[in-house]
């Protein structure tokens, strides 16, 4: 925990290629299993690889959907069932940003 | 330290009753949420929102805040009066459920710990007991070095709680490899490089989100790169073979005869890389010559007459 170490740090990006256990996310994200199984329940995560949860993996980047559920949660006061509409309209409003600068982009003439 | 007007913040008039105070902080808490929001600045309105509403939630914080007197403003620089806070009859603390992390100083020096408001700091226990916070932090970086992948310095600032339980800033730089291919919004788990685990348990992660530094000539959209590419009139009208820049160094495009402004040309797996690797797409710009010497201009008076040609057919103009 030293300030300034040369040493080249390697971390593990979470894409939708790797996955993680329930297990695995809990603790990553901090958050009790039974919270997830609602999260599950809601539609809100959407695990692959068996029926039971034992057998369940979540994409990494699920990990970030918990995150901002347990904000919004703790933040706005919202349940289970408005965090799910939120981050439904939330990456859409991203998606449409990202369009609207690109068409911004072809719109603009070159800088050069 | 600066005086923090936390009526001002919430937008409100200091007779505000507690019901107008939580209208006017979830209505503020809803615009400038760092999840929701794309407010300039929103994390750090979100902060200040939030700070305000910690104090004037809390009936006794606001009334030891009231007594401060009406006659401060803020950003005066303000030092708290000697035994401001005597008097005073407490809970037994435990108020400042928030995250005080990123709090002003003002706040740290009335509420924080030290003071008769401080709480039990780590009321919110998430997690295993022992092992440290996570930490989250957002990183901007250049487009080309998650193309190719790179080493970079960055310097975060790590909140970290001084002797006497408050909260301090503490720079720190890392060096840190950027995997090739990695894309805007996805984060990067460095393990154990969170804070410290509280009786020596051990330390949490911290998280790196990725975001791109605008890049003067490409656009991202996922995986795929987006580019503007000018060309001249009799390359678009005649077709031909020119030079389009790509993160991977310039790349020759065959330009098809008849294309016009606007036309997009896909150069395929040359966006970011990854298992599909994304594309990049040209979008044509035809850009005119000027008629700036009697060559041109009679060449361009030429054109008009050879071409019957009015691009406005049909436009009811």
């Amino acid at each position: 925990m030293s300030g300034r170490e040369p040493i080249t740090l390697s971390g593990w990006v979470l894409d939708e290629e790797s996955t993680v256990g329930l297990g695995e996310l809990c603790r990553a994200a901090c958050v009790s299993a039974e919270l997830l199984l609602d999260m599950v329940q809601e539609g809100l995560l959407e695990p692959q690889g068996g029926e039971s949860p034992a057998d369940w993996r979540f994409p990494a980047t699920a990990l970030t959907r918990v995150w901002v559920v347990v904000r919004l949660q703790r933040d706005l006061q919202v349940n289970l069932a408005g965090a799910a509409l939120a981050l439904d309209l939330i990456e859409e409003l991203n998606t449409l940003r990202e369009r609207v600068r690109a068409l911004e982009h072809q719109l603009r003439p070159d800088p050069d | 330290m600066e005086f923090k007007d936390y009526y001002k913040t919430l937008g409100l008039s200091q007779d505000a009753s507690q019901e107008e105070v939580k209208r006017a902080y979830r209505r503020l808490a809803r615009k400038f949420h760092p999840d929701v929001s794309k407010e300039p600045d929103a994390e750090n309105r979100f902060k200040e929102v939030n700070e305000a509403y910690e104090v004037l939630k809390d009936p006794e914080k606001r009334s030891a805040y009231d007594r401060l007197g009406s006659e401060w403003q803020g950003g005066q620089d303000f030092r708290p009066p000697p035994e401001w806070d005597a008097g005073f009859e407490f809970r037994g603390g435990g108020f400042t459920d928030a995250d005080t992390a990123g709090f002003s100083d003002f706040f740290e020096t009335l509420f924080g710990a030290g003071g008769p408001f401080r709480g039990a700091r780590g009321a919110h226990t998430r997690g295993a007991a022992l092992r440290g916070e996570d930490h989250h932090a957002k990183v901007l970086i250049e487009l080309e070095d998650a193309y190719h992948g790179a080493t970079r310095q960055i310097r975060l600032e790590m909140p970290e709680l001084d002797p006497h339980g408050r909260v301090r800033r503490r720079p720190r730089t890392l060096q840190v490899r950027i995997p090739k291919g990695v894309t805007a919004g996805q984060h990067i788990r460095l393990a154990g490089q969170g804070a410290p685990g509280p009786g020596g348990g051990p330390a949490g992660d911290l998280y790196l989100e990725i975001a791109f530094r605008p890049h003067p000539r490409f656009e991202v959209h996922g995986r795929d790169i987006y580019s503007t590419l000018p060309v001249t009139p009799w390359e678009a009208a005649l077709g031909g073979r020119v030079q389009a820049p790509t993160l991977g160094g310039p790349v020759d495009l065959q330009i098809p005869a008849g294309s016009q402004s606007g036309r997009k040309l896909r150069l395929k797996g040359r966006g970011l890389p990854g298992r599909t690797p994304g594309d990049q797409y040209v979008v044509l710009q035809i850009v005119t010559p000027p008629a700036d010497t009697e060559a041109t201009r009679r060449f361009y008076e030429q054109m008009a007459r050879t071409f019957s040609f009015d691009p406005r057919t049909g436009q009811g103009g």
